[in-house]
């Protein structure tokens, strides 16, 4: 394993490689990929911290952790709710935020502020080639030239390795407060949760749980706000949801559950991630395999599946309006989905642009 | 501003292209007669003017790719076109350019309010994409003050902001499909009416690339669900710096307004005059909105205006009705109109870091004596976007390359303090020789190998965005 120590060290490795590099964060993720392991983490730690202007600079392999225990202190938060699936993965180590953002890892709250790259404002990368590449910057607002940084958010470390990213913080805000309707079918609960997230009540989190402690079908709504605003909008969204059901207010919300995927930890079935147009959710999990164990987020845009090992889930759901990942197991086709000849070809031709010698990552993404 | 001499090659191949470009679009719109071509000579950034070769104006997909694909045959650099509205001469032709404009495809395509998005032609303009799903109760939340004539084709091209865009983001963040024509005529669909990308970011690079990537001719956006109201607050300040420094104690508080505008003394004067929204006349101003529900509102105005007096306001002014809050917004909405009755101005568009604003404020005051040009701001305070406007006379021999240089040395600040060249207004031919202040030759190479993937010709748009000097091998190609 190589580990560099600094940017400069890492564009040496780079530079100097003589075949494919596997780019390791943390390591969470586990994903193997052929070829020698360098490591990210040496490029550890934040550089830059204003509060005032809702913005953290920090070097690539900076433990999530150290980043969240900063922005704690001050009242802020990475408000796209990254997700921490080692308990799902079955992996150990500690996620950097490069990780995050080279994966564009988003959680339950992307429904409503944005995924990771809409929060990434510059990075600072390495190239297939070795060269150090700076796009982007640490303002909110940055229409100069064109946008490299959010085309390195969810790249996989196949276009190059994020050295140094700056992104955009939120103020966390005082209260939470939770709504949920029992027992609805998917159809219903898409329903009753494109009624909420259609509603001016700001709902920051939209899931339905097939699953639940209490075996009963769950619908979950998060408000977040001052503690007045969250009593108001809690009654006026339960008055909203009232025709779909049972339903219930609570304060405060636990959504690692949503967020993490725990209840899928452990045994062997592959977990998969389908992103689609929200009104079609209920019949893409109509059609998943029987026995599929399933979590509806983003309002059904985003549907997660524990399916039997080796399911081909793209064969099963038919054409999509959107795609479908597999996130855990092996089996069922490549891992990311295929895309269309125009879209690979312009994939491909910024791969052999910006890894001219196919060392970064290779395959990993197509 | 230098542009490349045109191709005479292409100049004397006029009537075959017309031609060509006829049957490419049957519906008619390809305009040639140079008294036609004349509107076409430029954008809003009306210094610089040069009437094209030819304009076509398709209307569908199909009628774009076929165009184009007469274009590429022919070696024609094409220069698409929405509604002329950019400030950077984005959309400026050069004498062998054929301006391929959206403007006769407006159509709404697909609304679903259940997954929050509509489907448009990108010929629509800004403002109509909300006027088609106000009545549902939703809004497209980008709105560039522009909104009116802008196109939703420019927004993507330029990845525009506005007022409101501290909370609710700029055009990529609320874009979550298009249909692009590369200059082959390649049509290509990137992302839908799902929310993340399937494998690499397309959809990311393509917005804010100028037209140099490919025409937009679709594209699905995400609406929301109207605000239960909003409410503006107008606060009064003794120096820029004083209100520049409360921009940042708000946001610092952990309020999220929906808007943070700034307006300081020669810009309150002259938008006092054109439009008499009955502003305080002071050094700086701040229009601060919010939104949700009365009693939202109420405890979120407290605590900014709370915040606002231990800056010594001169006053603080908050709207008690529908109608207060229309005169308060009045002043800011009219500030450009105001500025063009003054005389010339250039308006730029660097963005600094929200802690940097007292700083360059006062630097910018000082600018002003020194090059003896007046300037008013005008601007986005709550993300830092700038918009300084620089005064000067046309008619005075040498202004307007005094009005560049003194606007030069702004952006070059803006860079200094750890800002940029623009936040939303684009490069274009404008700030395109400043590139280099902000980015590295590596950087920029690192941008221009993506045009060559979309477009290896370098054919769209060719002279703008990237220094002249620094694209000359690849246009010569
Ligand atoms: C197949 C799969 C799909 C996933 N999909 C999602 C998802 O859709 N949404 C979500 O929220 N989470 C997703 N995750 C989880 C997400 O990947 C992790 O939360 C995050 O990457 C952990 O960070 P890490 O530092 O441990 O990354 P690692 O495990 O070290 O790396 C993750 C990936 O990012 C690359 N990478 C890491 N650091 C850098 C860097 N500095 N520069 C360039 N590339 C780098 C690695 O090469 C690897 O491909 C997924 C995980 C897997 C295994
Ligand atoms: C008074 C005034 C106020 C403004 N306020 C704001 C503001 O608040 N915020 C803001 O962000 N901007 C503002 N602008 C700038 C301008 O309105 C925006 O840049 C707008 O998005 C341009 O849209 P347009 O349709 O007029 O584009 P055009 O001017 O026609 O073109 C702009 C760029 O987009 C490219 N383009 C056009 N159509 C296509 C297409 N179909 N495919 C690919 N590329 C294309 C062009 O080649 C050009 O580079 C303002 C302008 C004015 C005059």
């Amino acid at each position: 394993m190589r580990a560099p120590a600094d940017e400069a060290e890492l564009a040496e490795a780079v530079a100097g490689a003589e075949g494919p590099l596997a780019i390791v964060g943390g390591g969470t993720c586990g994903v193997a990929v052929a070829g020698e392991p360098l490591s990210v983490a040496g490029l550890s730690g934040i550089t830059l911290y204003e509060p005032g202007a809702l913005t953290m600079v920090a070097r690539a392999g900076t433990p999530l952790a150290e980043i969240e225990a900063a922005l704690e202190a001050e009242g802020q938060r990475l408000a796209f709710e990254p997700p921490d699936f080692r308990s799902l993965l079955g992996t150990d180590g500690e996620p950097t935020i490069g990780g995050v953002f080279a994966t564009n890892a988003s959680g339950p709250r992307r429904i409503a502020v944005g995924a990771a790259r809409d929060f990434l404002l510059g990075v600072r990368f390495v190239d297939g080639t070795g060269t150090v590449v700076r796009n982007g910057g640490r303002v909110m607002k940055n229409v100069t030239g064109y946008d490299l940084t959010k085309l390195m958010a969810g790249s996989w470390g196949t276009l190059g390795v994020l050295t140094e990213v700056a992104f955009k913080v939120l103020p966390k805000p005082a209260a939470s407060g939770l709504v949920t309707i029992q027992a609805l079918s998917p159809e219903r609960a898409v329903a009753a949760m494109a009624a909420a997230l259609g509603s001016p009540f700001e709902v920051t989190g939209a899931a339905h749980l097939t699953e639940t402690p209490g075996d009963v079908p769950g619908t979950m709504l998060r408000i977040e706000g001052s503690e007045a605003s969250v009593a108001y909008r809690l009654e006026r969204l339960a008055a909203l949801m009232a025709p779909f059901g049972n339903v219930a207010k609570s304060n405060g919300a636990d959504w690692a559950r949503v967020r993490d995927l725990t209840f899928l930890e452990g045994g062997d079935a592959d977990v998969w991630r389908l992103s689609v147009r929200p009104t079609t959710a209920a019949e893409v999990v109509a059609r998943l395999p029987e026995g599929a164990r399933v979590l509806l987020d983003w309002g059904g845009g985003l549907i997660w599946a524990a399916v039997p090992p080796g399911t081909d889930v793209r064969g099963a759901v038919g054409p999509l309006s959107g795609h479908a990942r597999r996130v855990r197991g092996g089996g069922g086709g490549p891992r990311f989905p295929p895309e269309a000849a125009p879209v690979a070809a312009l994939s491909a031709g910024l791969r052999a642009q910006f890894d001219p010698r196919g060392i970064l990552n290779p395959g990993l993404m197509g | 501003m230098e542009m490349p001499a045109p191709d005479a090659r292409v100049m004397a191949r006029k009537a075959r292209i017309v031609q060509r470009l006829q049957e490419a679009v049957p519906s008619g719109g390809v305009i040639h007669d140079p008294a036609e071509t004349r509107a076409y000579e430029c954008d809003a950034l009306t210094a610089y003017r040069c009437p094209p070769l030819a304009v076509v104006l398709p209307s569908s997909t199909a009628e774009v790719a076929a165009a184009l694909k007469v274009c590429h045959e022919e070696g024609v650099p094409v220069v698409p076109r929405g509604a002329g509205t950019s400030l950077a001469g984005g959309a400026l032709p050069t004498a062998d350019s054929v301006i391929l404009g959206v403007a006769r495809m407006a159509q709404v395509l697909e609304i679903d309010t259940a997954s929050r998005i509509i489907r448009v032609q990108t010929g629509r303009t800004n403002l109509s994409v909300t006027g088609a799903v106000e009545d549902l109760g939703f809004f497209y939340a980008p709105d560039p003050s522009s909104q009116l004539a802008c196109a939703i084709a420019g927004n993507i091209a330029m990845n525009s902001g506005g007022a409101h865009c501290l909370k609710y983001g700029v055009t990529t963040n609320n874009l979550l499909g298009l249909t692009l024509v590369q200059m082959d005529g390649t049509v290509v669909e990137l992302g839908g009416a799902h929310l993340d990308a399937a494998g690499l970011d397309l959809l990311a690079l393509v917005c804010g690339s100028e037209g140099q990537l490919g025409v937009v001719t679709e594209a699905t956006l995400r609406i929301l669900p109207k605000p239960e109201g909003a409410r503006p607050v107008l606060i009064g300040f003794g120096s820029s710096e004083v209100a520049g420094a409360c921009v940042a104690d708000i946001i610092r508080a952990g309020l999220l307004p929906v808007a943070i505008e700034f307006m300081d003394r020669p810009c309150i004067e002259a938008t006092e005059a054109f439009a008499g929204a009955g502003y305080p006349m002071c050094e700086a101003l701040l229009i601060v909105e919010v939104e949700g529900s009365d009693a939202e509102i109420d405890e979120q105005l407290g605590l900014i205006t709370q915040i606002a007096r231990g800056h010594d306001p001169v006053e603080v002014r908050e709207a008690a009705s529908a109608d207060e809050a229309a005169r308060i917004w009045l002043g800011r909405k009219s500030a450009f109109g105001a500025m063009g009755q003054l005389g010339d101005y250039m308006c730029l568009d660097g963005t600094i870091p929200v802690s940097a604003l007292p700083t360059v404020l006062g630097r910018i005051g000082e600018m002003s004596a020194e090059y003896g040009l007046r300037v008013a701001n005008v601007f986005h305070a709550g993300d830092g976007n700038m918009h300084p406007l620089i005064l000067f006379d046309a008619n005075r021999p040498g202004d307007l390359e005094t009005c560049e240089a003194f606007g030069a040395e702004i952006l070059k600040l803006c860079v200094e303090v750890g800002g940029c060249l623009t936040g939303e207004h684009g490069v274009g031919i404008e700030k395109r020789d400043l590139m280099s202040v902000q980015y590295a030759p590596a950087d920029l190479e690192a941008q221009m190998r993506v045009k060559d993937v979309f477009d290896p010709r370098w054919l769209l748009n060719p002279a703008k965005v990237f220094p002249l000097g620094a694209s000359a091998a690849r246009r010569a190609g």
